[in-house]
C-alpha cells in the first residue's frame, strides 16, 4: 500500500475543513469572547466543508477506505446545510441559556466530518470511525445543559444505548470479517450469502444501524433523547446523523449483494414495526419535543419501505430498476431534514428559558400572537403530513410509487394506513394554534417573537420546503442521476 | 496450538455475558462495564479471525476498537459522574424523568 498522497488527501476535504473548523474554534475559545463572532466563524467552517466539495475529487482515497463520488457529494451537501442551519439557530439558544458556544460549535463540527465520513466510508473500519465520530460528539451534546436533570439523563441514556448498539455493529463487522477475510465493502461484494457466518454479521450489523437511524424495535432511545437534548441538537440528530446512517445502509446495498437478498424480510418487517410504533406513539404525546420525536421515528419507517424497495429491486431475477427507490430515499431525507430542522427551530425558540413552554397546550392562540412563527409550523407540519406543494408530498409520493412498483402492495397499503394516522396528531397542533385560546394569561418570560437568527433559519426551511413541493424536478434530475445510483463496480 | 473455534466460543460467551449484564444490572457503572466486555469480546473474535486467516487487518482493526473505546469511556465517564452530581445516585431506576 502506497502511503497517502494529494489525491487522497483531496477526497477528505470536506471532513478536514469541518475538523479544522472545529479545532480553531476550541483555539478561539479563550480569547474570543463575543458569541456572535464564533457563530459566524463556525457558519463559515460549516459552508466551507460544503463548498470545497468543488473541490474534491472523485474516486478512491487511502486505498480503498474512502470512496468519493456523486453519492457522497449528495450527503455531504445535506450534512453541511444542516450542520449551517443548526449553527445558526443555535446562536439565540446559547444566549438564553447562557451556555459556552465554543465547545457546542466545535461539537456541532466534528459530528458534523463523522457523518462526513460515514457517507463516503467504502469500508466498514471507516464507516465505524465515522459513527463514532459522530455519536461521541452527540453524547457531550445531549447532555450540554449541565444544570438540567433532563439533558444529563438524556445524555447517559443516549451514551449507554448507542455504545450497547455499537458494540453489536463491531461483532457483525467481526463475523463478516472471519467469513470473507476482508472488511472492505468492494470485496464484501462477493460474500457468499449462504454462509450462515455471513448472515449472522449482516445481522448484527443491521440492529447496530437500525438503533442509530431510530428504526422500532431499536427506537427506545430516541423520545427520551430527543425531549432532553438542547432543542438545536435534537434537530441535528433528527436530520444529520439519520441521513448519514441511511447513505452506509444504501452503499452497503448497493455494493454487498449477499446483502440484499438476505434483508429483504428484515427491513419489510423494520418498515411496518418502525411505522406504527412512531405514528402511535406520538399521538398520546403532550410535549412537543416528544410528539416530534415520534414523528421522526415513523418518518425513518417511510425512508425503510423505500428500502425495502430497493432490496426487491436489486433482486436480480426481478428485472425491477432499484433507480426510482433510490432517488426516493435521497428525496425523502433531504425534504425530511429540512423541515425537521425548521420544526425544532421554531420549537426552540418558542420554548423560553429552561424550555418551559414545550407543550401542545403552550402553542395554543399562537395563530394570533405569532403569526409568523405559526404559519412557518403549519407549513412544517402539513409537510410531515405529506401534503400536496411542500416537499413531504412528494417525499411520500416517490416511495409509495417505489413501493407499488416493486410490488410491495401490503408495505404501501401500511404506509397509506400510516398517513392517515399521522393526520391526525399533526392537525391537532394546527388546530390548537389556530383555535383554541390561550388558558389564562401568556406568561411574561414566554419569548413574544422568534429572535432574528432562528427566523432566518426558519425562512430557508419554509422557501425550501415549498420549493421541493413547486418545483421537485430540478432536485429530482439531481438524485435520479444513474452515477448517483452506486453500481457496486 | 488452540483452534480458533475455542477463541470464538469465549468470545461469543463473553458477548452474552456482556448483554445479560447490560439488561439485568442496575448499576451506571457496571452497565458501562458490560459494554466494554463487550467490545473486547469483539477485540478477541477479530484477533482470533485474524489468527486463522494469516491477514494482519483483523488486528489493525482491533487498534482503532481500543482507541475509540478509550475516548467512548473518557466521555462516558464525564457524563456518569455529571448524571451523579445532578441525581446524587448511580442506579438506572431512579434515572427516570424522561418517561419511554
Amino acid at each position: 500500500m502506497t502511503p497517502p498522497g494529494t489525491q487522497d488527501i483531496l477526497r477528505v476535504l470536506p471532513e478536514l475543513a469541518w475538523c479544522s473548523a472545529g479545532v480553531l474554534l476550541m483555539l478561539l475559545q479563550p480569547f474570543v469572547k463575543n458569541r456572535q463572532a464564533l457563530t459566524f466563524i463556525s457558519m463559515l467552517g460549516a459552508a466551507a466543508g460544503t463548498l470545497v466539495t468543488f473541490k474534491a475529487a472523485f474516486g478512491e482515497g487511502f486505498g480503498g477506505l474512502v470512496q468519493f463520488d456523486i453519492f457522497s457529494l449528495f450527503f455531504h451537501w445535506l450534512i453541511g446545510l444542516v450542520a449551517f442551519l443548526v449553527i445558526l439557530a443555535s446562536d439565540s439558544y446559547l444566549e438564553r441559556e447562557n451556555l459556552d458556544a465554543a465547545e457546542f460549535y466545535a461539537l456541532i463540527l466534528f459530528a458534523t466530518a463523522g457523518m462526513g465520513v460515514l457517507a463516503s466510508a467504502q469500508e466498514l473500519l471507516t464507516a465505524f470511525i465515522g459513527l463514532e465520530m459522530s455519536s461521541i460528539s452527540s453524547y457531550i451534546l445531549a447532555g450540554y445543559r449541565r444544570d438540567s436533570i433532563k439533558s444529563s439523563e438524556s445524555a447517559v441514556k443516549y451514551f449507554l444505548l448507542g455504545s450497547f448498539a455499537t458494540a453489536f455493529f463491531l461483532y457483525g463487522i467481526a463475523l463478516v470479517y472471519g467469513a470473507t477475510g476482508s472488511t472492505n465493502l468492494r470485496t464484501l461484494a462477493t460474500a457468499d450469502p449462504s454462509s450462515n457466518l455471513v448472515r449472522l454479521g449482516l445481522s448484527l450489523i443491521l440492529v447496530g444501524l437500525g438503533f442509530k437511524v431510530a428504526a422500532a424495535p431499536f427506537h427506545v432511545w430516541t423520545p427520551d433523547v430527543y425531549e432532553g437534548a438542547p432543542t438545536p441538537v435534537t434537530a441535528l440528530f433528527s436530520a444529520g446523523p439519520k441521513a448519514a446512517t441511511f447513505a452506509l445502509l444504501l452503499r452497503i446495498f448497493a455494493t454487498v449483494h449477499a446483502a440484499t437478498d438476505f434483508w429483504f424480510w428484515a427491513f419489510w418487517i423494520l418498515a411496518a414495526l418502525t411505522m406504527f410504533v412512531g405514528n402511535l406513539g406520538a399521538l398520546v404525546q403532550s410535549n412537543i419535543k416528544r410528539l416530534l420525536a415520534y414523528s421522526s421515528i415513523a418518518h425513518a419507517g417511510y425512508i425503510l419501505v423505500a428500502m425495502a424497495a430497493i432490496t426487491t429491486a436489486k433482486n436480480s431475477d426481478s428485472g425491477l430498476d432499484p433507480g426510482a427507490a433510490y432517488a426516493a430515499v435521497l428525496f425523502y431525507l433531504l425534504s425530511y431534514s429540512l423541515v425537521s430542522v425548521g420544526a425544532f427551530t421554531i420549537v426552540s425558540d418558542l420554548g423560553g428559558q429552561g424550555e418551559r413552554y414545550v407543550n401542545t397546550d403552550d402553542f395554543a392562540g399562537l395563530g394570533t400572537r405569532q403569526p409568523f412563527a405559526a404559519a412557518a409550523l403549519s407549513v412544517f407540519l402539513l409537510s410531515l403530513l405529506g401534503l400536496p406543494i411542500t416537499a413531504g408530498f412528494f417525499g411520500k409520493l416517490y416511495i409509495f410509487t417505489a413501493a407499488i412498483k416493486s410490488k410491495l402492495i401490503w408495505l404501501a397499503i401500511l404506509m397509506a394506513i400510516n398517513s392517515i394516522i399521522g393526520a391526525y396528531y399533526y392537525l391537532r397542533i394546527i388546530v390548537v394554534m389556530y383555535m383554541h385560546e390561550y388558558k389564562g394569561n401568556v406568561p411574561a418570560d414566554a419569548p413574544a417573537s422568534l429572535s432574528p437568527t432562528a427566523a432566518m433559519v426558519v425562512i430557508v426551511a419554509v422557501l425550501a420546503t415549498l420549493y421541493l413541493g413547486l418545483a421537485p424536478n430540478h432536485i429530482l434530475g439531481i438524485v435520479l442521476d444513474p452515477n448517483l445510483i452506486l453500481s457496486g463496480r | 496450538m488452540v483452534p480458533t473455534n475455542y477463541y470464538l466460543i469465549l468470545s461469543a460467551i463473553l458477548f452474552g455475558l456482556g448483554i445479560v449484564a447490560f439488561v439485568f444490572k442496575r448499576n451506571i457503572i457496571t452497565l458501562f462495564m458490560a459494554i466494554e466486555l463487550m467490545l473486547n469480546a469483539v477485540n478477541l473474535a477479530f484477533v482470533a479471525f485474524s489468527q486463522s486467516l494469516g491477514k494482519p487487518d483483523g488486528e489493525v482493526f482491533v487498534l482503532f476498537v481500543i482507541v475509540v473505546a478509550a475516548a467512548e469511556a473518557a466521555v462516558g465517564l464525564g457524563i456518569i459522574i455529571l448524571t451523579a452530581r445532578n441525581r446524587h445516585s448511580l442506579n438506572v431506576e431512579r434515572v427516570n424523568l424522561l418517561k419511554l
